[in-house]
């Protein structure tokens, strides 16, 4: 009967040391348990992350980092110089002051040209398999730093306005935690007060346990694992990142007042409290008709944004171990089909990487001269994983053992672009 | 169990008796429990199933699970046959049953009369989300009117269409998505977004859904495991390209559109419709006669794609076995049955009667249907079939195909076998027999055990309302609306051509949050006056013990275990036996549980 009797005007701490004590929805690392930290966010500042801007539908890369002005592929636009080696194009004059930044690698050559399939790779590393579900990048980030994100409250993968993909056989632990743009987080709210929370929570706790110890399977421990991130998130001060409103009016005109601008200045707060891993969506890439018109529209948006991003990392000091990743499934084909669109075309395209110790303003890698074949040594998903895994001080030698007891290398045995780093 | 419950409800007994009693009882439940599930079944199909997953489990020395208990199977039916818990009455009643033929019989009512309503809506809305997905019909500028669709394959259901009859309907629908116009069809809702952009995912999609057939990369090129190929593809394609959408706008409401999906004669890519318009007829002499030198290529239609390397290709109608229309209709001329126009030929009604002549039509449905009641099918996942995804049990699928077959394409059958098959009847419980079995590593699935899998976002819905009427104060014909919009808040939308879409109810933690806060919950939990706790709490008939087992046995189908009956009797007794309130907690922390929201 002593365990219900709760104390009045339990505080954060409190209420966690309390939980804790009782609760058996701890593991040894569990958050809940930690206490809170002043130092977190001094520690954060040593921290590696990655921010992905997720371009879903596949951009078309030959418009924007890798142009063939004046040839039947070249399509509407003309490139214009940036602060960097190549040019871009004119529909990003903004980027194009930031691009000594970033760096494009225009030797791209996958093989994954449906959306399902593409997304699946170029998150993963490995090409869909069905009988082991490969974890993305943001669960192996969120998976490898574990031991270094201890003051974390709040998830290590965060999606902002988009799915992502999903942890695999990490497990549900890793699972991207997925946010609107507008930084509305539902359902934070408790229903009822602290102590009456409290008793709930331990009646919960019998329930989960007793249903762990049938031993049903993975599912319920996972859900019990869920919880206890859950109820971290529930109690943290730090949620207080997702909330972009509270930015200056200045920084929020900035980056732009669109979901894509709210998601990267979002992106940069939750970096700035220790988030390892956050990724951007800006949807409506799969232009097969009037990629010009389309691309009038979206090109101006996605330029205010991530160029008021990468400014903004560099200007605070987190871009050096910040590493930020522009990308799509796929490129699209040089070629112009009917509808003045271009469908799927995964052999040769583009990408744009920078930060986190990789040299910005490079160009690496070639293309023909209407953009339908690499002539430089092609990169693949893995390579791109590899480079992204090496800035941010993640072991490549390392091995998952996949569930099925094959071993299995981060970021598929990729190569590190070793130019990117030069 | 009885006994068990007449022991704790009972006040008469001095206090010193009861752990002794209780002891007792235990063991009678036990007992009880092991007891659960009935003698094996005697139709011949159901033995063929456990027939083919024994000799599985034999060859890779497995040891299969003991059956679920009673109250376990008849949760996990209810969830799967009718999208919902089974209510405390409900699960009552199937328990004190005594027949040795319970299972069948309570599967017979669950496909019969008394059911209709909620089978035919759980089924409805399983083959919505097949058709069209989670998401189809939900935004403004959408084509597809879902409510349609959903009346559509409700009304099929409920009249028990057969399967190749309902696929027929859907596959070869005309007529407009608008409930006002003459030419209504709700069956038009699936093909009606499908068709733009040369009807590439019409063509995708009927493979997936109806041939179990993943086809969509090979638009562009060969699939890289697949053997399907691109022509494949085209030629299949070349199916719908009589079809056309005509869109207008809705006069009733803004920035609506209604549409209307017709056949049209079609005179090939490129090409215009020449049969009586033309200018210069060409005769030529053949056999001693002279006849129209292009009789038969002026009608054919060809579609043209272009392959990885630029060059093009023509195609026409043929169907994923090498079927071609031009050999089926050889006997009117060499081209006639690839012609365009709608007096020789109409595409969409052969490929219509292809698919279903197809032995990947049965195989497909046979897949998706033990996928649906066991969380795995025969390959994975179950709608990429082919020489590249080798099934689990071939033989089995192969006969269960053949089965569905002659029973004249019957779903309630084919459900029926398969929930009263064995491996369905089998606790979900890990031993040492069957550990090897446990596909989430990637080991492929034996049915030794049943695999837990979280219950879908309708089932946790409908679980709620039927247990607890949570949407009763709202009006009537709100609730539909309330329930869509609780449904939607999980999907996401990919917004690209193939209308991919993910859902965050996927036991992550926006779900999490919505169970311990969200309004649905908030709802169910209610103790305003004639809500579920209320009710419950108020009853005079039921001990506080026997209230605490109504929740359990509404929500995990199971009674307390003596500790959890001791921490609420401890909780109820530091609140100042404060009973509603205390109801309302373990009521929250039951929903808020692994074991509630899993299937096992």
């Amino acid at each position: 009967m002593q365990a219900f009797k709760t104390p009045r005007g339990m505080n954060r701490r409190h209420f966690l040391t309390h939980l804790a004590s009782a609760s058996a929805l701890a593991v040894p690392a569990w958050t809940l348990t930690r206490a809170i930290s002043a130092q977190a966010a001094a520690l954060a500042r040593n921290q590696k992350s990655c921010i992905l801007l997720w371009l879903g539908g596949g951009p078309p890369s030959i418009d924007m980092w890798d142009m063939k002005p004046g040839t039947p592929t070249g399509g509407s636009f003309k490139p214009i110089s940036t602060t960097g080696e190549g040019q871009i194009s004119e529909l990003l004059p903004k980027l194009a002051q930031q691009m000594h930044l970033l760096s494009i690698v225009r030797s791209m050559s996958t093989r994954e040209a449906d959306h399902e399939r593409g997304r699946y790779y170029m998150h993963t590393g490995f090409v869909p398999n069905p009988n082991v579900q490969h974890p993305s990048y943001g669960s192996v980030v969120a998976h490898e730093l574990e031991g270094k994100l201890r003051e974390l409250e709040i998830p290590p993968f965060v999606s902002i306005g988009g799915a992502s993909e999903g942890p695999g056989f990490l497990g549900l632990a890793y699972a991207p935690f997925q946010v609107d743009s507008n930084g509305r987080v539902r359902n934070v709210k408790a229903t009822v007060e602290e102590a009456r929370m409290m008793d709930r929570l331990k009646l919960l706790d019998t329930l989960e346990r007793r249903f762990v110890r049938e031993n049903r399977g993975l599912a319920a421990v996972e859900h019990a694992k869920v919880l206890q991130s859950t109820l971290s998130l529930l109690t943290s001060s730090q949620m207080e990142a997702f909330n972009v409103q509270a930015e200056p009016a200045q920084a929020r005109e900035s980056y732009g007042e669109t979901g894509f601008g709210r998601g990267c200045l979002m992106a940069r707060r939750l970096v700035e409290k220790g988030v390892p891993f956050v990724e951007v969506n800006l949807g409506g890439w799969d232009l097969h008709q009037n990629c010009f018109t389309q691309l009038e529209e979206k090109l101006p948006e996605f330029d205010q944004a991530i160029s008021a991003l990468v400014a903004d990392l560099a200007t605070r000091g987190l871009l050096e171990n910040t590493t930020v990743l522009c990308m799509g499934e796929f490129g699209r084909t040089p070629r112009i089909n009917g509808d003045a669109g271009r469908d799927h075309w995964a052999r040769s395209w583009s990408v744009v990487v920078g930060g986190g110790g990789i040299r910005g303003g490079q160009l690496v890698g070639a293309t023909n001269e209407d953009g339908t074949a690499v002539t430089t040594e092609p990169y693949s998903s893995e390579d791109l994983m590899a480079t992204v895994c090496h800035s941010m001080g993640i072991a490549l030698d390392k091995t998952f053992k996949a569930p099925n007891g094959r071993p299995m290398k981060i970021a598929g045995g990729g190569k590190v672009i070793n130019e990117l780093f030069a | 169990m009885a006994l068990q419950e007449a022991l704790f409800s009972s006040l008469k007994w001095p206090l010193w008796v009861t752990p002794v009693l209780l002891s007792i009882a235990l063991v009678v439940e036990v007992a009880a429990e092991e007891e659960g599930g009935s003698p094996p079944a005697s139709d011949p199909v159901v033995e063929q199933i456990n027939r083919h997953i024994r000799a599985a489990w034999k060859e890779n020395g497995l040891q299969p699970a003991v059956r679920a208990t009673d109250a376990e199977w008849c949760r996990r039916v209810y969830l799967d046959l009718v999208g919902r818990v089974p209510t405390v009455a409900e699960l009552d009643a199937y328990t004190a049953e005594k027949s040795s033929q319970k299972q069948q019989l309570l599967v017979d009512r669950l496909l019969g009369d008394e059911y209709y309503s909620d089978f035919s809506q759980s089924w409805a809305t399983i083959w919505t989300n097949a058709l069209v997905g989670r998401t189809g019909g939900r935004q403004r500028r959408s084509l597809i009117n879902r409510s349609a669709l959903e009346s559509f394959l409700e009304e099929s259901i409920r009249n028990n269409k057969s399967y190749d009859q309902l696929v027929l309907e859907l596959v070869d629908a005309v007529g407009s998505t608008d409930p006002e116009a003459e030419d209504f069809n709700g069956a038009v809702n699936f093909l009606v977004e499908k068709l733009d952009e040369d009807a590439v995912q019409a063509t995708a999609k009927t493979a997936q859904i109806f041939l179990g057939t993943a086809v969509q990369c090979t638009q562009c090129h060969n699939h890289p495991f697949n053997e399907y190929r691109q022509n494949q593809f085209w030629e299949l394609n070349a199916f719908f390209r009589q079809t056309r959408v005509e869109r207008t706008r809705d006069p009733d409401q803004d920035n609506r559109f209604l549409a209307r999906v017709s056949d049209r004669d079609f005179a090939g890519e490129g090409r215009e419709l020449y049969r009586d318009n033309r200018s210069e007829v060409f005769l030529v002499e053949r056999d001693g006669k002279l006849v129209d030198r292009d009789a038969e290529r002026l009608n054919s239609a060809p579609i043209y794609y272009e392959l990885r390397n630029g060059e093009v290709r023509v195609a026409y109608p043929v169907f994923i076995d090498g079927t071609s229309l031009e050999e089926k209709y050889s006997q009117q001329g060499a081209e006639f049955g690839n012609s365009g126009y709608l007096e020789d030929v109409n595409r969409r009604k052969e490929l219509g009667q292809l698919l279903i002549a197809a032995r990947e039509f049965d195989r497909a449905i046979v897949n998706r249907m033990w996928a649906h009641f066991f969380g795995y099918g025969f390959t994975k996942p179950f709608d990429d079939m082919g020489p590249h995804n080798p099934p689990s049990h071939p033989e089995l699928l192969d006969e269960l195909g053949l089965s569905f077959r002659a029973a004249e394409f019957d779903l309630r059958s084919l459900m029926r076998w398969i929930v009263l098959s064995e491996p369905y009847s089998l606790s979900s419980r890990i031993t040492r027999g069957n550990a090897d079995d446990e596909p989430t590593v990637g080991a492929t699935p034996q049915f030794s055990r049943f695999y837990i899998r979280q219950m879908q976002a309708e089932q946790l819905y409908e679980s709620l309302i039927a247990t607890t009427k949570a949407d009763e104060t709202v009006e009537q014909d709100r609730r539909a609306t309330l329930r869509d919009r609780w449904l939607q808040q999980f999907n996401t939308e990919f917004g690209t051509d193939d209308a991919a879409e993910a859902t965050t109810f996927n036991g992550s933690i926006p779900q999490a949050l919505t169970l311990m806060n969200g309004d649905l919950v908030q709802r169910a939990c209610s103790t305003g006056s004639g809500s579920f706790l209320d009710t419950i709490a108020n009853d005079a008939s039921l001990s506080n013990r026997e209230k605490i087992s109504y929740l359990y046995r509404a929500a995990l189908a199971r009674r307390p275990t003596k500790e959890e009956t001791k921490t609420y009797n401890d909780l109820l007794a530091s609140r100042g036996g404060e009973v509603i309130g205390t109801l309302q907690d373990i009521w929250w922390a039951v929903l808020n549980s692994n074991e509630f929201i899993l299937i096992h």
